[in-house]
């Protein structure tokens, strides 16, 4: 049976982890390689390695972060953050990643899913979407409002016919941030989620919101997400990927156990 | 351990590259050299994408070059589009025709309430007297992004049911295929390879 999985994601900034969980025993709490190793072995069904630096000079630290990141790693490895075209995509791939997340350059410019897909498969391309509710709007779930720059500045776009769109152009999965929930530990947007999920035939990953193992609970069932995404949930709640997954195993949700 | 990985421009090699080396491989990679296909103690052929990238294995001759490997005994690994290509093709591109080793064709899954591509980690159940899957039990998780799949015949190595149930690995003599990624499965994917690495060449039929 295929499983929902949990992604684990490190912020990363001038190639060290600034969120994250700091396990006990783990040597520098601030190595994404080292991290990302700690993760997998708990049991996390991916690692997404997302660069905060926005300076030139932060790329190629960037690079080297992802090449030494990757070289233990033997799970799904996606790299997002300032990925701007299908050269920086190329540069992040042959560094190690398997899928490249992309967001605002994607908004600017929608041929970069179909560029990076005819390259390297669809499923190498993971859209990240943040929304907002629109209150405005007639239906303000599915006509959430996208934003870019990091939710700085409203893209003008609808989330589900974004959604959508990325879609048709190849995207391989929609990476979905519900910055009304982001930050607030009180549970996904399992509407914002479904909309999604339900107006696409591609997975969709839930992010923002996660406190405890119930919020994922939710997000599976009535969130109809096919995986979630899972930064300070480890900080503040759940203290690994292995606790997590059995918390959602004891609650029927079906994941895949570490060993 | 020496291994041949072709490199047809489906996708980026990196992770089939670097769990080969972390598996203590000499690992040599080619997109046209045949003489290095003839050579060859064992041969990889990942790929991620589209069935149509297989014809350039045809117009560089190294489907010729794999054909007569295959023949020679060499042990053979296709992963994901390059199981796929054992077959007789694949209704993504019906044009292009498969090696043949396998008669069957590949079509992509059924529409329906279900998601297609298939991502994510699901459950393999080992059929037969794997060589490739030896070790591996069933209801160990592999990580699979695909939406066209083979269908179950004799020569199925594992099953995994996702709308149906799905050829995940094929095996038959040195010839072998997985619709996984073992090179993203974890100690799992691992295990699978170093099976794969640990397999000889058969001595020379001629």
């Amino acid at each position: 049976m295929l499983t929902k999985r949990i992604i684990a994601c490190l912020d990363v900034d001038a190639g060290r982890v600034v969120k994250g969980i700091q396990f006990v025993d783990i040597v520098d709490a601030g190595d994404p390689a080292e991290l990302a190793a700690r993760h997998a072995s708990e049991g996390a069904d991916e690692i997404v390695l997302l660069d905060i630096t926005a300076t030139h000079e932060g790329r190629a630290t960037l690079l080297e972060t992802v090449r030494h990141t990757a070289r233990m790693l033997f799970v799904p490895f996606a790299v997002g953050g300032g990925i701007r075209s299908a050269h920086d995509a190329e540069q992040v791939f042959d560094a190690g990643a398997d899928k490249v997340s992309v967001n605002s350059a994607a908004l600017a410019d929608p041929t970069l899913i179909e560029t990076i897909g005819r390259s390297f498969g669809a499923q190498a391309v993971i859209v990240a979407i943040d929304a907002r509710r629109d209150p405005e709007a007639a239906d303000p779930v599915r006509d959430a409002q996208v934003f870019v720059q990091g939710g700085r500045k409203p893209a003008g776009r609808r989330v589900v016919e974004w959604a959508r769109e990325a879609e048709a152009r190849g995207a391989g999965e929609i990476l979905l941030t519900s910055m009304d929930a982001d930050g607030t530990r009180t549970g996904f947007d399992c509407a914002l989620t479904a909309a999604v999920s339900q107006a696409v035939g591609i997975p969709v990953i839930a992010s923002g919101g996660a406190g405890t193992v119930a919020h994922f609970t939710e997000v599976f069932a009535a969130g109809k997400a096919d995986a979630a995404l899972a930064a300070s949930i480890f900080h503040f709640g759940v203290s690994s990927a292995r606790s997590l997954k059995q918390g959602l195993a004891a609650a029927g949700v079906s994941v895949r156990l570490p060993c | 351990m020496r291994v041949t990985v072709i490199d047809y421009k489906a996708g980026n090699l990196t992770s089939v590259l670097k769990a080969l080396r972390h598996l203590g491989a000499e690992v040599e990679v080619t997109d046209s050299d045949l003489g290095m296909v003839a050579a060859a103690e064992r041969i990889v052929l990942p790929g991620v994408g589209h069935f149509a990238a297989t014809h350039r294995l045809d117009a560089s001759g190294l489907t010729l070059a794999i054909r007569a490997a295959i023949a020679r005994g060499v042990p053979f690994l296709g992963i994901c589009v390059g199981m796929q290509w054992l077959y007789a093709g694949s209704t993504e591109e019906p044009n292009q025709p498969g090696l043949g080793q396998f008669l069957q064709t590949c079509a992509r899954f059924p529409d329906g309430p279900e998601k297609v591509p298939h991502v994510g980690w699901n459950s393999l159940k080992v059929h037969a007297d794997s060589r490739l899957l030896a070790g591996v039990e069933d209801g160990e998780y592999v990580y699979f992004t695909h939406s066209y799949r083979a269908p179950v015949t004799t020569n199925t190595a594992a099953t995994t049911d996702y709308i149906e149930t799905f050829a995940a690995a094929v095996e038959s003599g040195n010839v072998m295929g997985v619709q996984f990624h073992p090179e993203k499965s974890g100690e799992t994917g691992l295990m699978i390879l170093r099976n794969f690495l640990a397999l000889e060449p058969a001595e020379a039929a001629c």
